[in-house]
């Protein structure tokens, strides 16, 4: 399958990105920049991290108005997987792919350092081969991961499993000590209504080796491959059965009708 | 024309660094100022001398770019 990493002026984790899914994970990958047209048929978006055009407005202001927002935006509403991570999440929530908003962090101070989450909802493409209530150990790198949302919006969240990862303490459990910004309800990660859009501030690109200190994002790459070959092998079925379900159809169009 | 766009963080909304803030002035001895709320604040040229233009042209630049809805809220002045 193929990564479409989009570059913005000011990312800064693409290479990273693109190392993750080219040389740790065998797949095809493709950087996007900001000004392209179109997505150069990639299977799956990442939104690395980084200062998207020097973040100086607001983190991801300004890189909705980017180009290449318009078809990531399309790719997006048909149900291709996107993923943000840290800044591409800020731009995920000002380009309003998902609901919400960024605040500075808590007590302000830029945090990097190692994180512990659980794993609370595997129905999406960067879940899927994670275990529900699985703590996973990622490193955050970031100076406004403090996640709002107003009161109605949150409960719609948490009513929808929209809830993706939250920041705990060692052992899973929700303590505001473990949590390094201040996000309401603890939140670290968080999917839009079709599950297919998943925002996360801390960086899996950065513990897929053990050189790096830790291997739990491997999860997260892992996830989006066994969310392609399982697409694949539906769209397979369709084609030889000749009745492919709207689902099925869907999910053909996920992957690209491109084999690997 | 010129315009001015104040944009701060809606009431509902934690402000850290306004907190930051009023700790500091307290820790100095302003023990009367009782909080902080830290914005925005833009001034804005304007390439008209038509009031109802400046104020529709200020304001779509605010909705759009310099506030974020979510969490922010916007004033503008113009003259």
């Amino acid at each position: 399958m193929k990564f479409g990493i989009v570059v913005f002026p000011g990312s800064n984790c693409d290479e990273d990105a693109f190392h993750a899914a080219r040389d740790l994970f065998g797949q095809d990958a493709e950087y996007l920049w900001h000004k392209d047209a179109d997505l150069k048929g990639a299977d799956v978006l990442i939104l690395p991290g980084g200062f998207a055009h020097g973040d100086y407005l607001r983190t991801g202001a300004m890189a909705r108005f980017s180009p290449v927002m318009g078809p990531v935006r399309a790719f997006a509403e048909a149900g291709g997987p996107v993923l943000g991570i840290c800044n591409g999440f800020q731009i995920l929530l000002e380009a309003g792919l998902l609901p919400g908003a960024m605040l500075r962090n808590k007590g302000l101070k830029y945090r990097c350092e190692h994180v512990h989450l659980r794993v609370e909802q595997t129905d999406t493409p960067f879940t899927a081969a994670a275990t529900g209530g699985q703590i996973l150990k990622i490193p955050i790198g970031h100076g406004e991961g403090n996640y709002f949302a107003p009161p109605d919006t949150l409960a719609q969240l948490e009513a929808n499993r929209q809830v993706v990862l939250r920041y705990t303490d060692p052992q899973g459990g929700i303590d505001e000590g473990w949590n390094p910004n201040g996000s309401v309800n603890a939140i670290a990660a968080l999917c839009n209504d079709a599950r297919n859009v998943v925002g996360m501030m801390p960086h899996p690109e950065r513990a897929c080796e053990a050189l790096l200190g830790g291997e739990d994002g491997r999860v997260i790459f892992d996830s989006i491959l066994k969310t392609f070959r399982s697409a694949e092998s539906l769209a397979l079925q369709g084609s030889v059965v000749g009745n492919a379900s709207e689902s099925g159809a869907r999910r053909a169009s996920l992957s690209g009708e491109r084999g690997r | 024309m010129r315009a001015r766009v104040f944009v701060t963080l809606k009431p509902s909304v934690f402000d850290p660094q306004g907190r930051t803030i009023v700790d500091a002035l307290q820790s100095l001895g302003y023990q009367n100022v009782s909080d902080v709320r830290q914005g925005k604040y833009f001034e804005l040229d304007l390439a008209t001398t038509e009031r109802t233009q400046a104020e529709k042209l200020a304001s779509d630049v605010a909705e759009q770019v310099l506030a974020n809805p979510v969490i922010e809220s916007y004033r503008i002045e113009v003259d």
